[in-house]
């Protein structure tokens, strides 16, 4: 009796699901559909078609997936310390995070760019940016590690930023948050914005053979909000397209004051023409103050270095070099189709998408087709410029990407829905919910002459229920959908790492081929490296001990040190004699305020400990390398501020005399 | 308290399943554990957040040809989400202040996208409260057309015809409680 009321039970929950999804068309049930399962599965051994480069948002790394299965492949960590890798806790890594206000161990890493060559990606190099102290990285797509991070001066907070152009010429910065320049006095009543508040955007040209990043120059803007940007391609090669908002230059209560005027600006720049004018000694140059580390792969270590000065380039006094799109309702993305004739305004309050034509565009600049000035630059007509509006495609439009086939793919924070349109027609040709709150979204090669398409992914704001509950804080979601067909298509929801803003999706053959599996020993010239058991040694300098350690699976050369006493400051530069691909060691010593080391086959890291108390300490190799990891260990022994304990350190030794030291 | 809680999460449920009800008229509390997700965070199950705009009108007897007409227009989930938003939310006397017919001919299926341009005209992105609304404050609406504020004597009228009688936060946002339709200036 009691099974038949439950199959009645069972049965009747079947019907009830059965006809919610019959009446509930935007359901997730009926989204997904039945071969999904099939289109994001990777089998074991097998790899994902495509890497995902993925920004972490508030956490400061970038993340890597893996594109269909959306499988976790690695955390780089970029702007933010990560004491899992060392990163920023390791002498030689600590330079990476060095500004111009000091070591910044944290920051808000927001967009992707690709490095590219004649606009498609390349797979060399992927850049982010540092939303909150502005600074630039680069990573480096052979080791996947920051290789370089540049701050930006005369900057607020670099959002709109690093947005790269076709062949790589130049990343660039646009300030967030106006503020007084760094060269004059900041020390000015804030409800003083409109008349000592400044933007500026930035070009930071990287060079063609290494990669390393160079302020070539600033432009002076007016004292508004720069939210993203996109470089120009194909026959708008050489301009760079910037949205702002606050025009009304409100320094307070934004979320009124800056939503007054009916439209904000797309700031078109036409770097060439920067250029011309740079070399024509046009830039003035300004002191100021950033830093610029790089990390040196044969000396293992990075060196911060002070700059002192930017050559910037004002915006109102030489002409045909910035001009200004009216866009409506505070534009948020601002992106250039693959032919690089059309750009997308999306105005983040508006229900609909102005797109702009650049040959419009160039026709207005020619005939001075201007509605007026806005301090000081030539504010084109609306209708002059504009190629169409794609009329009520949802609300809240924030950011677009492009297929190979001509259509467009808008978010829709207020909406919640992915909305793909066709670039020339500007019809609405499909739609799907996005759970929830979508923000970015990414088409494999979408930004680039040469999009890949296949997938859009979303990055939603707000996940609720879509996983299992967590506490008040939940993971963000990223969505996959088909777009191989009319229709896009549900695949999957995975969990990610932080806040993702943007991600910029690459075939995976561009960059697995040119993967790095061990630094050659041989080749290894950190100062502090020991080559081999034999040079593995401990000396003194004053009070600091500086140990030169070797780790080989599975032992530490020396393992028994002695001779530290109370106030000195103990280096261990460990260096990882392996030459075979994935045999890490690590290293971490009790009572270490820091962190521990993770060091990489053929590499030396050091890791600085200062003993608080008197005693014994182990220490030992923290990444599993061996079936003899668990013995992989050693004692480092800490006598009284006068001890005559002297140095002493060996291996191996089973005598209690260790060897002495020279 | 609970009784009022309870019946406020039927409310909910009839709203969710609204578009359904000609299939099945037999929905009952236990479906709940099965509803189907839609676009927007209305079928998350939480009763313990602050409520949202939706849920405010849901719960609201004066605004149930609002709700109706929300319903119709598709924008209970759009409001559902994150926002934030300013609601300004007729009540159903201010509808009927409307000439006859009015209401019944917007709710047809092929009004629809005058439906939704008038409530769209109803709905800003951005929390507006009333302490920082000024006279002769114009406030740009969801479907791009501007309302203007008249602020004497403390008190709130929008466009010169709707009063606002009461303001509700929300947890997405502020609903005002305006007597009067807003009609959406003719577009250029």
């Amino acid at each position: 009796m009691r099974s038949f009321i439950k199959t009645l039970l069972l049965f009747s929950a079947a019907i009830s699901i059965v006809w919610l999804q019959g009446c509930k068309p935007k359901g997730t049930q009926s989204a997904v559909s039945g071969d999904a399962a099939a289109k994001v599965y990777v089998a074991p051994g097998k790899y994902d078609e495509f890497y995902s480069f993925t920004s972490g948002g508030f956490s400061g790394q970038m993340s890597v997936y893996g594109i269909p299965s959306g499988r976790l492949l690695r955390v780089i960590p970029v702007f933010s310390v990560d004491p899992e890798k060392g990163y920023g806790y390791s002498e030689e890594t600590k330079p990476m995070l060095n500004t111009s206000h000091g070591f910044v161990p944290w920051d808000d890493l927001h967009h992707i760019a690709l490095s590219e060559t004649d606009g498609i990606q390349d797979g060399r190099w992927v850049f982010g940016n540092g939303n909150n102290t502005p600074r630039i990285a680069r990573i480096d797509l052979r080791t996947f590690r920051t290789a370089e991070i540049i701050e930006i001066p005369n900057s607020g907070g670099n959002h709109s930023s690093p947005f790269i152009t076709e062949n790589s010429e130049y990343v660039v910065a646009g300030t967030r948050f106006s503020i007084p320049m760094d060269n004059s006095n900041g020390d000015v009543p804030i409800n003083t914005y409109k008349s000592n508040f400044k933007g500026t955007v930035s070009f930071i040209s990287v060079d063609k053979t290494t990669g390393n990043m160079n302020i070539a120059f600033q432009i002076l803007m007016p004292g508004v909000n720069f939210d993203l940007a996109r470089a120009g391609k194909g026959k708008s090669h050489g301009w760079m397209f910037f949205s702002c908002y606050n025009s009304e230059r409100a320094n307070t209560l934004l979320e009124v004051n800056a939503s007054q005027k009916d439209k904000d600006f797309i700031v078109a720049v036409n770097w060439k023409k920067a250029e011309e004018y740079l070399k024509a000694g046009k830039g003035k140059k300004q002191s100021v103050k950033y830093a610029h580390n790089t990390y040196n792969e044969k000396k293992h270590s990075a060196t911060s270095v002070i700059e002192t000065e930017v050559t910037v380039l004002d915006s109102k006094e030489l002409a045909d070099m910035v001009y200004l799109m009216p866009c409506p309702k505070s534009p948020h993305g601002c992106d250039t189709d693959p032919t690089g004739e059309y750009i997308v305004g999306s105005g983040k309050l508006a229900a609909m998408i102005p797109v702009f034509s650049f040959t419009k565009m160039l026709q207005a600049i020619a005939n001075k087709t201007f509605e007026g000035e806005y301090e000081g630059i030539p504010v084109l007509k609306y209708d002059a410029v504009l190629h169409g509006e794609v009329k009520k495609p949802g609300l809240g439009p924030l950011h677009t990407e492009f297929d190979d086939k001509g259509f467009a793919y808008t978010s829709f924070f207020v909406s919640s829905e992915i909305v793909k349109w066709n670039v020339k027609t500007l019809e609405v040709v499909d739609r799907v919910p996005t759970y929830y709150s979508i923000g970015h979204l990414s088409v494999p090669g979408g930004p680039t002459k040469k999009p890949w398409g296949k997938y859009v992914i979303a990055y939603n704001k707000i996940t609720k229920d879509r996983y299992l509950p967590t506490g008040p804080e939940l993971a963000q979601s990223a969505q996959l959908y088909s777009i191989e067909g009319d229709k896009m298509k549900l695949l999957l929801d995975f969990p990610t790492i932080g806040e993702p803003h943007y991600a910029e999706a690459i075939p995976a053959e561009l960059i697995m081929k040119n993967s790095q599996k061990i630094y050659k020993i041989e080749e290894n010239q950190n100062p502090f490296a020991a080559l081999g058991d034999k040079y593995a040694r401990v000396e003194r300098q004053g009070n600091e001990v500086h140990v030169y350690m070797t780790s080989i699976r599975s032992h530490f050369t020396p393992d028994n040190i002695e001779g530290v006493k109370m106030g000195d400051i103990v280096y261990f530069h460990v260096t990882n004699l392996e030459q075979d691909w994935d045999v890490p060691h690590g290293f971490a010593v009790k009572g270490a305020n820091n962190a521990e080391l993770l060091i990489m086959p053929g590499e030396t890291q050091t890791l600085a400990w200062k003993p608080e108390r008197i005693g014994i300490f182990p220490f030992y190799c923290t990444d599993f390398c061996s079936a003899l990891h668990q013995e992989m260990q050693g004692y480092i022994r800490v006598s009284p501020a006068g001890s005559n304990v002297a140095i002493s350190f060996g291996t191996g030794k089973t005598d209690s005399t260790a060897i002495a030291a020279k | 308290m609970k009784k009022i809680f309870r019946l406020l999460s039927i409310a909910a449920l009839v709203l969710n399943f609204g578009a359904c009800n000609s299939s099945n008229e037999s929905t009952t509390a236990e479906s709940k554990e099965v509803v189907a997700k839609s676009g927007g965070q209305e079928a998350v199950q939480d009763d313990v957040s602050q409520k949202d705009v939706v849920k405010i009108a849901v719960g609201s007897k004066d605004h149930t040809t609002l709700v109706a007409a929300l319903k119709q227009a598709e924008y209970v989930d759009d409001l559902s989400n994150a926002g934030p938003f300013t609601v300004f939310a007729p009540t159903n006397d201010a509808f009927n202040k409307l000439p006859a017919g009015t209401v019944e001919g917007l709710m047809k299926d092929d009004k629809k996208a005058d439906l939704q341009n008038i409530l769209e005209y109803h709905v800003a992105v951005g929390v507006y409260k009333t302490e920082n609304m000024h006279d002769g404050q114009k406030i740009n609406m969801a479907n791009l057309g501007d309302i203007t504020l008249s602020v004497k004597d403390g008190k709130v009228m929008v466009n010169g015809v709707a009063n606002i009688i009461a303001s509700i936060p929300a947890a997405n946002g502020i609903i005002h409680v305006v007597d009067a339709v807003l009609l959406p200036p003719a577009k250029n």
